[in-house]
């Protein structure tokens, strides 16, 4: 595997809050166009890790982090611009977030902040992002109406396409299933197979059967241990090498 | 049963003030009576000059305390990290809002009407009463900024934007209204104070409207002090339609400003 291969490179992260090691020794990397699925039970550490990667967690008071994270084969701690950083990664959340303002603007707000002004370029962008987040055919005839008003599988389509509207070269799921119907997360995971094509994606998840149907390579984090990283199906057809991820994926806890 | 009654209780006391200040106030108000000075040594004649010098002295001092207030709630609100400074600073804007009016008065007569040179003035008074009610602005546009959820600044974080960009565009459009309603209370509040005005720039009587903010005024508040209580053989409807006045301005701004508030609740957005 070439170096170039690599979107992303983890080494040695570790994350602390106020003293305490929520994340040690983290070692990863995320290749272009694969998804790479991080499966734990909650509290293992694998939204803090998300949160190091986009270094949200310069918002979070009390976080600090230590190892490296390269992005681009750019080391993320000396990204000189924290927003240009933010805006190569397009992050969704557990619940989905459907800002105060139309539809339109909604999937409009990421150019527009990025200096967007002409109304076709911005037209073409939110019909683009839409549709690959398999939400256009549904909002098509109402982009004026409040996208905070839509329901919560399509909120979370919303904001999926939001995501993709920043051009991002990474995407990060944090559990986006959680609050979205049984057809709306097939249709997302539809989704995200065809996106693959375009960026790589880092989707965290409790349910390991989705990891199993998406990732290409998984990473199982047990209380802020990062236990074992590999390929999809061997993590998922016994050939695990440490038992807990073996009892894990089998559903003996967690 | 006993709850009713004790809501009764509470809500007699201003029915009575409001229908008293009606039948002996109500005669007093007329075209004449808002329009023309005081004459006859205050006995009889309008009060112009007064309602006029209020409506300057309430304007003046939102000029300094809405800017000031909402760039204070901001802060706070979106920037200020949480450590004991900032604790301290919200300790500190509590406790001035419990300052009592005489003690704002006299630092006014201290601060503005001798340090900073400004004598007995409409700006000295204003900047008073800007000081006075600095506390109501911060802490209800405070109170709207934290009433939009964080989410939606993490998902504008989580796009690039900047934190002012996350607050002009997001922040700020959706705590308006509740910035707007806390501004209204403030000028009801501004319009009804007597203390902090009468030492730093309300006069007894002014037989000319005030030129520029260097000058003295008269207002509502004083001047019902001074036709109750220090001017001889007033007629008796004289106060009570001052009172009216005023109590029918703090009134009004009060039902303005519950009137944002129900719009406000039917216009939620999330």
């Amino acid at each position: 595997m070439s170096k170039k291969t690599n979107l992303l490179e983890v080494r040695d992260l570790s994350i602390h809050y106020s003293g305490n090691t929520i994340l040690k020794d983290v070692t990863l990397d995320v290749r272009k166009n694969e998804i790479f699925g991080i499966i734990g039970p909650s509290g293992s550490g694998k939204t803090s890790f998300l949160k190091a990667v986009n270094r949200m967690d310069e918002l979070t008071s009390g976080m600090s982090t230590t190892g490296s994270i390269r992005f681009h084969g750019y080391d993320t701690s000396a990204w000189k611009n924290l927003f240009s950083l933010r805006k190569k990664i397009g992050v969704v959340f557990p619940l989905p977030v459907g800002l105060p303002l139309s539809i339109y603007e909604n999937v409009a707000f990421a150019p527009r902040i990025a200096g967007t002004r002409n109304k076709t370029d911005l037209d073409r962008i939110v019909e683009r992002c839409l549709k690959r987040a398999a939400l256009w055919d549904e909002v098509k005839d109402r982009l004026d109406s409040l996208g905070s008003l839509l329901s919560g599988g399509q909120q979370q389509r919303l904001t999926i396409a939001r995501a993709l509207s920043q051009e991002p070269d990474l995407l990060m799921l944090d559990e986006f299933s959680i609050a979205v119907d049984p057809v709306t997360t097939m249709r997302i995971e539809d989704v995200l197979r065809e996106l693959k094509k375009e960026v790589s994606i880092i989707l965290v998840t409790n349910l390991v059967q989705q990891a199993e149907r998406l990732a290409d390579r998984t990473s199982f984090f047990l209380n802020g241990e990062q236990v074992e990283t590999g390929i999809t199906e061997d993590i998922f057809n016994g050939r695990a090498t440490d038992q807990r991820t073996i009892d894990y994926v089998e559903g003996r806890f967690g | 049963m006993l709850f009713m009654l004790m809501t009764w209780l509470l809500i007699l006391p201003v029915l009575v003030i409001l229908v008293l200040l009606i039948i002996r106030g109500g005669p007093a108000i007329s075209w004449a009576f808002l329009t023309e000075f005081p004459s006859n040594g205050m006995t009889e004649g309008g009060i112009f000059p007064a309602l006029l010098g209020t409506l300057f002295l309430v304007s003046l001092a939102l000029v300094f305390s809405v800017p000031l207030g909402i760039a204070a709630a901001i802060y706070l609100s979106e920037y200020a990290a949480d450590n004991w400074l900032t604790r301290a600073i919200n300790l500190a804007i509590i406790n001035l809002a419990g300052v009592p009016s005489i003690v704002h008065a006299l630092f006014g007569v201290g601060a503005f009407v001798i340090f900073l040179q400004f004598g007995t003035s409409i700006l000295a008074s204003s900047l008073t009463l800007a000081i006075m009610t600095l506390p109501v602005v911060i802490v209800a546009t405070k109170e709207s900024l934290q009433s939009v959820p964080h989410a939606f600044r993490e998902a504008c974080w989580s796009m690039g934007a900047t934190r002012w960009q996350t607050i002009r565009r997001i922040v700020l459009p959706n705590a308006v209204s509740g910035i707007l309603t806390g501004v209204i209370l403030e000028v009801s509040r501004t319009a009804g104070e007597t203390a902090p005005i009468m030492f730093t720039g309300a006069a007894f009587f002014l037989p000319f409207l005030p030129e520029t903010v260097f000058d003295q005024t008269m207002a509502l508040s004083l001047h019902l002090f001074v036709v109750s209580t220090q001017v001889p053989d007033v007629p008796e409807h004289l106060p009570y339609g001052v009172a009216l006045l005023l109590i029918g301005i703090v009134l009004s701004m009060n039902a303005l400003s519950i009137g944002f508030r129900v719009y406000l609740r039917n216009k939620k957005k999330w």
